[in-house]
């Protein structure tokens, strides 16, 4: 025992711990993803959430506020709003797929936001279970209804 | 709360919490709004009846909040961009904070005739 860790560690005053004959042991990277890592924690689920954060909002700047413009400022503000300016608007294919980007990023964006604040003030997992459970179905829904209404719209429904 | 809250105040954590809550009710107004456009799949005057509520003065006052949540929301979203991929970002999150609350007053002050101005005309008269 003793002739083994002695000429491993040697005195410190004579330099360097580690030679050729002893190299540095060599330590694993901290978090670093191995078979024994837990399934949920393998995936670069919460980075790309993060990421998407930031490219989405960047977009949603320019398609929101275009929106706001439109909706709020130009042209009477919110007074001209009406069915026939909604049939006006999706008369072109640009502004559907305007409406129908923004509603899936808002939607995506708003999402994960809240995904976030419920992990953040959430403590119990059966509070927090039934409140992610909530806001999925209820985003689920909203972007289906929204992205059925912007392909099926009918100017000429009555 | 939870223990351990490293933020101690100021313009860091305040912006934190600002954007947080104006993002939570942004998103609950969208849920609102792609529910009530998609009244235009029932029927023209289903929609223009509800539309109708959305230019009542009290509403166009929601709707100015509602621009300030916005605007807040994306104009510090791009200081938060900022300062994570620009690698000064850090060291001018204090300035940035500023710039955005000088360009949030700005464009607060310029949407006030547009999205008020008709429930001003409609309360006081024309």
């Amino acid at each position: 025992m003793s002739a083994d860790t002695s000429s491993a560690i040697g005195p410190v005053e004579s330099g360097s711990l580690y030679d050729v004959d002893n190299p540095a042991p060599l330590i694993e990277a901290p978090r670093k993803r191995t078979g024994k890592t837990p399934r949920a924690t393998r995936g670069n689920f919460e980075m790309a959430a993060w990421l998407f954060m930031r490219l989405s909002g960047v977009v949603l700047v320019v398609l929101v506020i275009g929106h706001l413009l439109i909706q709020l400022v130009l042209d009477g503000g919110v007074s001209k709003i009406g069915f026939a300016f909604v049939a006006g608007r999706w008369a072109s294919p640009f502004w559907q797929v305007w409406d129908l980007l923004m509603l899936w990023l808002a939607m995506l964006h708003g999402a994960n936001g809240l995904r976030t604040v419920i992990n953040d003030y959430a403590e119990r997992p059966n509070t927090r279970l039934w409140l992610k459970g909530l806001l999925y179905t209820a985003t689920v829904f909203t972007i289906l209804l929204g992205t059925l209404v912007i392909f099926t719209f009918d100017p000429n429904i009555r | 709360m939870p223990a351990g809250t490293l933020y101690r105040g100021r313009e860091g954590m305040w912006s934190w919490v600002a954007h947080r809550v104006t993002g939570v009710l942004i998103f609950f107004f969208l849920f609102v709004h792609v529910l009530d456009t998609a009244l235009v799949r029932v029927s023209p005057e289903d929609y223009d009846k509800v539309v109708a509520v959305y230019k009542t003065p009290i509403v166009a006052l929601l709707e100015y909040g509602l621009v300030a949540a916005v605007l807040f929301h994306a104009l510090n979203g791009l200081r938060v961009i900022a300062v994570d991929f620009w690698s000064k970002g850090p060291r001018y999150q204090k300035q940035m904070l500023w710039t955005v609350m000088g360009i949030w007053i700005v464009l607060m002050a310029g949407a006030l005739y547009p999205v008020l101005g008709h429930a001003v005309r409609e309360v006081f008269g024309s």
